[in-house]
């Protein structure tokens, strides 16, 4: 744990021993979200907790700021054990999350408010919060009359107002335009260089890793299923930092391979959560399979490309474009490693296809590699009617995830079918079918 | 400066529960539907066996024009009383449904059945409940009038804000929690602000129904006791026994008058202020207008007062009280399974109870024959409902879509349809009645329009808000490629209004089922005219004091009600939503 610890950075502030996070569910086993993660947050210190959807973090944040019990571990921040939210902690909203219809002035104080705090002093703290963000002038404002930019610097405002030792900040800058960001990114991190915000620490989740790269001291790369620390980055660069500095650029690499480092060097399934047809399918529609396969068979070397380069051409983020490669990995369609995706064999042939070519050769391995599409296809087979209720196969994905997952996989699967004229399906009647309309 | 014209005739929140999932009934509704039959069953019989009071109470009504002023004073203070009390009502018992599992699990069932029942049918219970509360006083007599009123709000209002305050985003509710607001504090900056507009147009809608009930309440008989309060129903009323048709249209240009005033000084200045509270990042392009707000706004010294309003609410904010404290570590609760268990076997003792005294009262009272006349007069008006709303559709849609279609006219229409929803049709009855009577027409087919003469307007401002509604795109693509009139019907208009239309209708059906207690019996001077039909049958017996079949007649009418609702309206809607809402 000592290793983890930054030396430089002066004493140990928030500590996170082997916490755990099990969501029940109905029917089926449970679905742990975070396994063991242990960790430790240092004075002064910047950390960033990078990772793809669904890898934990978030679910990590809200423990650590107490909205959100652990099933097993515990976090202590300044040797005191978080249970329920704290003083010690504010957090930054991805959403801003501010009231409406309270003006600037009422939503920063909303958190004094709460704390009994006298409206004079609660206005003087407020007003030194909003002076500090460069909020002076729009005290009177609504939310709704200001840029997203603005808003976000509300809630910071609100969040640093309170005085709290640790803040949190929840993909605050992912609902931002890119300039905007990159302002508020740099106007936060001049104020904590100046030593003026009145914080120990800030934990960031992002998954957007260059961001990552440009705040942090350490950076902590989660993998999921289930949710833990996969790997951890220390970023001595000085501050300002470059993007175009080659250390900064080799760190960004080496995040991108850590995030695509398969979790057990075996191949196909293993980013998608469970086996069989409950693998779950992540929201890929077969227009995006078809783009990236092209994409990549148009980089300078062909068949070839660089993730964060693609990522930069393309103008996507981490999240977007890391289910669509593992759906054309899973479908063996290209392959992932270290950071680059290289197409395979099929999915150079894929390129060179017409419409109706692709259609069959995309039904061949969806068949082929994903259980729940044959399952589906050999059920309807069976049937003399060729035709089977959708509620059917959501019942039985059910057994093995949420609700919502069950819905997201079954519609993933049905887009995909439909693509490849694998089956039909009726959303009315919630049927599934080998009519084929047309 | 654009102004509204599809705002303020946009339900929040879909309404009468209409957003639930559930179309049959479980065994739950039906616990609950026993228990308030039990009550009403309770209440007839406590009322039977009390004594008649005297039979003429408070002052005696005059039409003379000179006390007309007054007379719709009183009649709109009581409206006042009413919604003050639904309000607290509301603000109490659906806060109570929302943090609550076990009371929610009560209260919302009761409150979905509730808005069922037929609020004119209440009346003598209620009126004999109060007389006898306050003995020889028109104190119990007021009571009753407000108690009717409050019914024909309360139980949509609560729903609606129970419905807003389980779908606080999850963002707000965070923050809430993360800073550790008190309860007091959360009710005051969250949950009041977040559910405010939902609630403010359910107020003024429910306040808009209110007049009807006012006006049917303030003179009212029941057995040997004859209530009169001063107000517009009264003189109504002796102005019918006097068949004196310039009292009439005196008492139609009165409530005219006061309509007008509550929606140019009322109703149009709250939605306008209550716009601040929507729930929007984004400005907006068309808000709501009123220019008594706009000129409120532009004053000098009136602002302050909101201010000093805002000003109370931030003293009230900050009660100490035993709920302002911050909330302790949040717990794991693994639902007490013995509170469980004691919880339920208390509600189906009460259930049991209430079957058993249902079960000896009507064996006492009532026999098979009651149950099939009430029923059959049932059929009766059901059908009688049904064809109406069909023909009120037939007539309303195409203008509704006409008016809708065309921005400038909707915005001049819109409020006409929403004056003539609120004004309270009982107050024109008579001069139909004159007209029957005059031309020897049929009670049975002719009284039947009397139901949906003040009810049809939910249809038409309903489906002139939803045709306005329509994006601009898609009717550039029905322009385009040229589309049918026939094509356009089924592929653009009808779907795009559908939900508005069901929102309309199913207020326009639940207002004639309520209507026909006061339509299907009319009297001019001392001809009656009667229509065969279950409100027929609650309003006679209610003129001859039989409380059992008053309590059938009232079960039989929200059976009804509440299967059209689940078996028809339901399905409509959730089809609406489901199919034809554009994202």
């Amino acid at each position: 744990m000592d290793t983890l610890t930054n030396p430089v950075q002066g004493r140990t502030l928030v500590e996170v021993d082997r916490l755990r996070k099990v969501y029940p569910k109905g029917s089926g086993e449970d679905v742990l979200v975070l396994g063991d993660v242990t960790f430790t947050l240092g004075r002064n210190e910047i950390v960033s907790f990078l990772g793809r959807s669904g890898c934990g973090k978030t679910t990590l944040l809200r423990i650590l700021a107490g909205l959100m019990p652990a099933s097993g571990g515990e976090v202590r921040i300044d040797g005191r054990r978080v249970a329920g939210p704290s003083p010690d902690v504010a957090m930054v909203f991805q959403s801003f999350a501010l009231f409406p219809w309270l003006t600037v002035l009422e939503n920063v104080e909303v958190g004094l408010e709460a704390q009994g705090i006298a409206p004079a002093e609660r206005h003087r703290r407020a007003l030194a919060a909003i002076d500090l963000i460069g909020l002076d002038g729009y005290e009177s404002a609504y939310p709704k009359e200001l840029s997203g930019g603005m808003r976000q610097r509300v809630g910071i405002a609100r969040a640093l107002v309170v005085q709290p030792t640790v803040l949190l900040m929840d993909e605050a800058f992912s609902a931002l335009d890119v300039l905007t960001a990159e302002t508020l990114r740099t106007d936060l991190l001049d104020l904590w260089m100046e030593g003026r915000l009145p914080i120990s620490a800030i934990a960031v989740v992002t998954h957007n890793i260059e961001e990552a790269v440009l705040l942090s001291d350490r950076v902590l790369v989660f993998a999921s299923n289930p949710g833990r620390v996969a790997a951890e980055i220390r970023i001595d660069l000085p501050h300002p930092r470059n993007r175009l500095d080659p250390a900064f650029r080799q760190i960004v690499e080496d995040l991108y391979a850590s995030m695509t480092a398969r979790p057990d060097g075996k191949t196909g399934q293993g980013h998608f959560f469970g086996t069989g047809i409950a693998m779950l399918l992540p929201r890929t529609s077969p227009n995006l399979i078809a783009g990236l396969l092209e994409a990549v068979a148009a980089e300078p070397r062909p068949g070839h490309a660089d993730l964060p380069d693609l990522a930069g051409d393309l103008h996507m983020e981490v999240d977007d474009l890391f289910p669509v490669a593992e759906v054309l990995q899973l479908l063996r369609l290209a392959e992932l490693a270290e950071g680059d995706i290289r197409l395979t064999e099929a999915g150079r042939r894929f390129v060179g296809l017409d419409p109706d070519g692709r259609k069959k050769l995309f039904a061949q391995h969806v068949l082929t590699y994903v259980p729940l599409a044959a399952h589906i296809r050999r059920i309807l087979d069976e049937r003399s009617t060729h035709r089977a209720p959708g509620s059917r196969f959501r019942a039985e994905l059910e057994d093995h995830m949420s609700e919502s997952f069950a819905d997201q996989t079954l519609r993933t699967v049905t887009s995909w079918g439909r693509f490849g004229e694998i089956f039909a399906y009726d959303e009315v009647s919630d049927v599934f079918s080998l009519d084929n309309p047309g | 400066m654009r102004t509204s014209r599809n705002h303020a005739a946009r339900p929040a929140a879909p309404p009468l529960g209409l957003g639930g999932g559930r179309f049959a009934p479980n065994l739950f509704d039906a616990a609950i539907f026993l228990l308030i039959v039990g009550v009403f069953v309770l209440l007839g019989h406590g009322v039977r066996e009390m004594t008649a009071p005297v039979a003429q109470l408070g002052t005696p009504v005059t039409l003379d024009p000179a006390n007309l002023p007054e007379y719709a004073l009183r009649t709109t203070l009581r409206m006042f009383a009413a919604i003050v009390a639904s309000l607290v009502f509301t603000l109490v018992v659906a806060t109570l449904a929302a943090r609550s599992r076990k009371a929610e699990l009560v209260i919302v069932p009761a409150l979905d059945i509730l808005q069922s029942v037929p609020v004119l049918g209440f009346l003598t219970f209620t009126v004999a409940f109060f007389l006898q509360l306050f003995p020889g006083s028109v104190l119990g007599a007021e009571c009753a009038a407000i108690f009717a009123i409050f019914t024909s709000q309360a139980w949509n209002m609560a729903f609606s804000f129970y419905q807003s305050l389980r779908t606080v985003p999850r963002d707000l509710d965070e923050v809430a929690r993360h800073f550790r607001f008190s309860p007091w504090l959360r009710f005051w900056r969250l949950d009041v602000p977040f559910a405010a507009p939902g609630l403010i147009w359910n107020t003024m809608m429910s306040m808009s129904g209110g007049w009807f009930f006012v006006v049917a309440s303030e003179a009212i008989t029941v057995g040997d006791t004859t209530v009169t309060l001063p107000g517009i129903g009264s003189w109504l009323a002796l102005a019918i026994q006097e068949r004196d048709i310039h009292a009439v249209l005196l008492a139609v240009a009165t409530m005219a008058a006061v309509i007008l005033a509550y929606d140019q000084l009322i109703f149009r200045p709250i939605v306008a202020w209550a716009d601040k509270f929507r729930f929007e990042q984004t400005a907006a392009d068309s808000r709501p207008r009123s220019w008594l707000y706009d000129f409120w706004r532009r004053a000098r010294m009136l602002p302050r007062i909101t201010r000093g309003v805002g000003w109370l609410v931030n003293q009230i904010a900050r009660l100490p009280t035993p709920i302002t404290r911050p909330p302790g570590p949040p717990r794991a609760t693994p639902a007490s399974r013995r509170g469980e268990m004691v919880f339920a076997a208390i509600l189906a003792g009460l259930v049991g109870y209430a079957a058993w005294h249902i079960v000896t009262f009507t064996r006492a009272t009532l026999s098979l024959d009651d149950l099939r006349a009430a029923l059959g007069d049932g059929l009766l008006t059901l059908v009688r409902v049904l064809v109406l709303i069909a023909l009120a559709s037939f007539v309303w849609v195409p203008v509704g879509v006409w008016i809708g279609l065309r921005p400038r006219l909707a915005t001049a229409l819109q409020p006409v349809a929403q004056f003539l929803a609120a004004f309270p049709a009982n107050v024109v009855f008579p001069v139909a009645v004159v007209a029957i009577v005059s031309l020897r027409l049929d009670p049975n087919v002719w009284l039947s329009p009397l139901m949906i003469l003040g009810t049809q307007w939910y249809i038409l401002f309903n489906v002139i808000a939803g045709a306005s509604a329509i994006q601009t795109d898609l009717r550039d693509v029905a322009a385009l490629y040229r589309l049918g009139a026939w094509q356009k019907w089924r592929q653009l208009i009808v779907p795009a209004i559908l939900p508005y239309y069901v929102t309309g209708a199913l207020t326009a059906a639940g207002g004639s089922w309520n209507a026909s207690i006061v339509a299907e019996v009319a009297s001019w001077g001392d001809t009656h005219l009667r229509a065969e039909g279950l409100g027929a049958y609650i309003a006679d017996a209610t003129a001859a004091g039989d409380f059992p079949r008053v309590v059938l007649g009232i079960v039989v009418m929200s059976g009804m009600v509440i299967a059209c609702n689940r078996l028809l309206w339901r399905p409509l809607y959730r089809l609406a939503e489901n199919r034809f809402r554009v994202e």
